[in-house]
């Protein structure tokens, strides 16, 4: 594999799914970058479930104001038309059904569209569940970004999550670093995958059964620098 | 005349007793009232049962009370924070308890606790571990979790400003949890950077009204 998307570049690819209008909540790490890549002119509204409607750019002028952050404790901006809320208020928002779309990392995904993102085994680091289980069963579509392979090489598309849930059945697509993948039906289909790589040598390297999109297309993405 | 200000953190805390239930407003690092919580450590108060978003380990206030041992009992739904190990030590050392919360359903859950509802059923958590030993039920082809109303016994708060009535007015994201833990039936206590006369808070303006404020004490702005 000579050849795999960024960080960067999976952040820009999962922008350029999000429609104008779309009301969506980027998880903590990875997806946060998500809105950096939002194409000029399409007009999209990032919530934060600190209380955030209309989350702008990152502040760059010191002294900053951090008492305007977002879920990844990062001091942002509020652009014109934003609101603040409480928290309650925020997770009706995010139970209610009100977001279009959910972005969060993944340890596991399994086929069915279960997600695992929030523990580890015990004593590597503390859970972390924050709002990933409400997103999980509130958003309309839950968006994965993470890289195709866990750092001990093992795929992260997996039969059955081995760890603990964070929510069932309700991963829509998944961007990772070498393939686009759907999750229609309790089946993983193939949308995009990136030039070097074949469906056969994709299907060797994943544990479950892969469909392939009758429009499945070259996984593409710019140039853009890790920072 | 109605005057529910009074004049140092110390005083405020002074009734928390050892093994307390305490609800705290905050998020990540912004909106958790610092100055009451260290008037806490100062005091010698332990045996704690915190009820907060997360852990403020790497900040002031209630990480004094996590370093030195005063809490027995961590309730959150985010316990992870990069940078240091002082929450994993703690639960590896066994001196506290941890029990992770949904952070909607934590809010919800305290809500229910000041609106007077024992609670309430979500889809969260359905199939997870954090749905063990809770009821399920059916509702239209889903399935619900309840949980229940989240009780205690005091919640400290902050907030911008506040008035003699207990009004509060917030400052951006640091609102957060802070109108959700003030409103529960715990004994509220609200730090404000900053006391101003009955009136000036524009009604349309004010996002907890006193009637869930049993004190304010103002301390200088951090």
């Amino acid at each position: 594999m000579s050849y795999t998307l960024n960080r960067q570049q999976i952040a820009w690819r999962v922008a350029q799914d999000i429609p104008e209008g779309a009301y969506v909540n980027l998880g903590s790490g990875m997806p946060l970058m998500v809105s950096d890549y939002v194409p000029a002119g399409r007009e999209v509204i990032f919530h934060s479930e600190n209380g955030l409607l209309g989350v702008g750019p990152r502040q760059t002028q010191q002294p900053f104001d951090n008492n305007l952050i977002n879920a990844g404790n990062i001091p942002v901006t509020l652009l014109p038309g934003g609101a603040y809320f409480h928290h309650c208020d925020s997770f009706a928002m995010v139970r209610g059904g009100h977001l279009d779309i959910s972005v969060l990392g993944a340890y596991q995904v399994a086929e069915n569209g279960d997600l695992a993102n929030w523990d580890l085994p015990k004593g590597r680091k503390a859970p972390a569940v924050g709002g990933a289980m409400d997103l999980a069963v509130g958003a309309k579509n839950l968006f994965v970004m993470m890289e195709y392979f866990a750092k001990d090489g093992t795929c992260k598309i997996v039969p059955q999550c081995s760890l603990p849930l964070t929510g069932q059945r309700c991963v829509t697509t998944i961007y990772t670093d070498i393939a686009v993948l759907d999750i229609i039906n309790g089946r993983v289909v193939v949308r995009e995958l990136i030039e070097g790589i074949t469906l056969y040598t994709l299907q060797a390297e994943t544990p479950v059964a892969l469909q392939v999109s009758p429009g499945l297309q070259l996984l593409q993405a710019p140039r853009l620098d890790e920072f | 005349m109605i005057n529910k200000i009074l004049p140092s953190a110390a005083e405020a805390v002074r009734a928390i007793p050892d093994g307390a239930v305490i609800l705290l407003g905050g998020f990540a690092s912004c909106g958790f009232a610092d100055e009451l919580l260290e008037a806490l450590h100062v005091q010698g108060t332990g045996n704690l049962t915190l009820v907060s978003n997360n852990p403020a380990v790497a900040e002031r206030g209630m990480a004094l009370l996590l370093r030195d041992g005063r809490v027995s009992k961590l309730i959150c739904s985010y316990s992870r924070k990069e940078g240091t190990s002082l929450i994993e030590d703690l639960l590896q050392a066994g001196t506290m308890q941890l029990e992770i919360i949904p952070q909607g359903t934590l809010a919800e859950r305290v809500r229910c606790n000041g609106a007077g509802i024992p609670g309430f059923y979500t889809r969260t958590g359905v199939g997870t571990p954090l749905a063990a030993g809770k009821e399920h039920r059916e509702f239209e082809g889903e399935t619900y979790l309840f949980e229940p109303a989240l009780k205690a016994d005091f919640a400290l708060v902050r907030a911008r400003r506040g008035d003699r009535w207990g009004n509060l007015a917030y400052d951006k994201s640091a609102r957060n949890f802070n109108p959700v833990m003030a409103m529960s039936k715990a004994r509220t206590i609200a730090q404000v950077d900053e006391i101003v006369e009955l009136g000036v808070l524009d009604p349309e303006h004010i996002i907890t009204p006193g009637i869930f404020v049993q004190h304010v004490v103002a301390t200088r702005q951090a």
